[in-house]
C-alpha cells in the first residue's frame, strides 16, 4: 500500500517536532525497542505456556481456565505497551514503518491474533470450563492456541524483517 | 595481537564468510536470535516472578520450574547457536563493541546467579510449600537479580545493533 494520501502523512509526521526529538536523541529508539521486545518476552511465554499447557506437556496438576486465564491477562497488559513503543517507532520514522510492506504485514498478522485471542477467551467468561467440555473442543482450543503460537512467530519475525526493507 | 588473529580467523571461516556474504541470511538467524531470547526472557521470569514473590503463588516453585525451566533451556540452546552465527560473520566488530562484551559478561552473571541458586539456595525448595509461599528472602533477591540481568542483556542486546556502525545509527 503506497497511496499519496500516506506518503504526504508520512512527510508530515516526520517534521513533527515529536519525530524530530525521537531521530536526534540517541538513546530513545534503543531503549523504546529494548521495552518492546521486553513485552514480546512477557506475551510470547505466555502463549507458548498456553500451548504446552493445551498439548498436555505441563500445568497437568491445574484447571485449564485458571492457567489461561491467568496468561491471558498477561498478553492483555503487554499488548498495551506494545503499542504506545510500537507508536514512539512509528513516530520516529514513520516512512520506514508505515509505507514499509513487511510492516503492513505485520500489523495484518497482529489484528489476526488479537482476533484469535478473544475467540479463545470470550467463551471463558461465561463458561470456565467451555474448552474441556467436549473433545472436540478441546481440539478446537488447540488448533486455535497452535494457530495463535504460529502468528505471534511470524509477528516477531515480521518485525525483525522491517530494518531491511 | 592474538585476540584479533582469532576473531579475523573466525570471519574467514567458511560459515563467517556465507553469512557475511549472504543478503538474507543475517537477518533469517537474527529473527530465530530474537524468538529465542524473547522465550527465553519471557519464560525465565516466569520462574523469577514465582521466587520473588509476584505471581504463580498457587504453584510451589518445583512444579512451576519443572514446568518451565526445559523451555528455558531449549530456547537457551537456539539463542547460544544462533548468536554464535551472528557472532562469526562480524567477529572482529562484535568482538570491540562494549555492549557485546558487556552482554557476554551479563550472561556469565546471570549463569553465576542461577548456580549460586541452584547449589546453595535451593537445598530446601520441596519445603516452601505451594500456597500462601512465601520464598526465603535469599531467593526473592535471586530472583531479582536474575530479572534485572535478563532485562540488561535484552538492552545490551539491542544497543549492539546501534553501536556497530556509529555512522548509519541503527540497524
Amino acid at each position: 500500500m503506497q497511496t499519496q494520501a500516506l506518503r504526504s502523512f508520512c512527510t508530515w509526521l516526520e517534521h513533527t517536532s515529536m519525530s524530530q526529538t525521537i531521530q536526534t536523541v540517541d538513546w530513545v529508539v534503543p531503549a523504546v525497542q529494548t521495552i518492546h521486545i521486553l513485552a514480546i518476552a512477557a506475551l510470547m511465554g505466555s502463549a507458548l505456556m498456553i500451548n504446552l499447557k493445551l498439548v498436555g506437556a505441563l500445568g497437568r496438576d491445574q484447571p485449564l481456565a485458571h492457567f489461561s486465564e491467568r496468561s491471558v491477562r498477561i498478553i492483555w497488559c503487554a499488548l498495551p505497551v506494545l503499542l504506545v513503543t510500537g507508536l514512539i517507532m512509528i513516530i520516529g520514522e514513520p516512512a520506514r514503518s508505515l509505507q514499509n510492506p513487511v510492516f503492513q504485514l505485520k500489523m495484518c498478522l497482529v489484528i489476526t491474533a488479537i482476533a484469535i485471542t478473544l475467540c479463545f477467551q470470550a467463551p471463558l467468561r461465561n463458561n470456565a470450563g467451555f474448552w474441556d467440555a467436549t473433545v472436540a473442543r478441546r481440539g478446537a482450543s488447540l488448533a486455535l492456541a497452535i494457530l495463535s503460537l504460529a502468528l505471534w512467530i511470524g509477528i516477531v519475525f515480521a518485525g525483525r524483517w522491517i530494518a531491511y526493507y | 595481537m592474538q585476540y584479533d588473529a582469532i576473531l579475523k580467523s573466525l570471519e574467514a571461516t567458511a560459515v563467517g564468510k556465507a553469512i557475511g556474504e549472504s543478503e538474507s541470511l543475517f537477518p533469517w538467524i537474527e529473527c530465530v536470535h530474537v524468538l529465542a531470547i524473547v522465550l527465553v526472557v519471557g519464560s525465565i521470569a516466569i520462574v523469577d516472578m514465582r521466587l520473588i514473590g509476584w505471581g504463580s503463588r498457587d504453584r510451589s516453585v518445583t512444579r512451576l520450574t519443572r514446568d518451565v525451566l526445559p523451555c528455558t533451556w531449549v530456547a537457551f540452546l537456539f539463542a547460544a547457536c544462533s548468536g554464535a552465527l551472528l557472532f562469526v560473520s562480524k567477529a572482529v566488530t562484535y568482538g570491540h563493541n562494549f555492549f557485546f562484551l558487556g552482554k557476554m559478561l551479563l550472561l556469565v552473571l546471570a549463569g553465576t546467579n542461577m548456580a549460586v541458586f541452584h547449589l546453595l539456595l535451593s537445598h530446601d525448595v520441596e519445603h516452601w510449600g505451594a500456597t500462601p509461599a512465601t520464598t526465603p528472602l535469599p531467593a526473592r533477591i535471586a530472583g531479582a537479580i536474575s530479572l534485572c540481568l535478563w532485562i540488561c542483556i535484552v538492552a545490551f542486546g539491542r544497543w549492539i545493533g546501534f553501536t556497530l556502525h556509529p555512522s548509519l545509527g541503527a540497524g
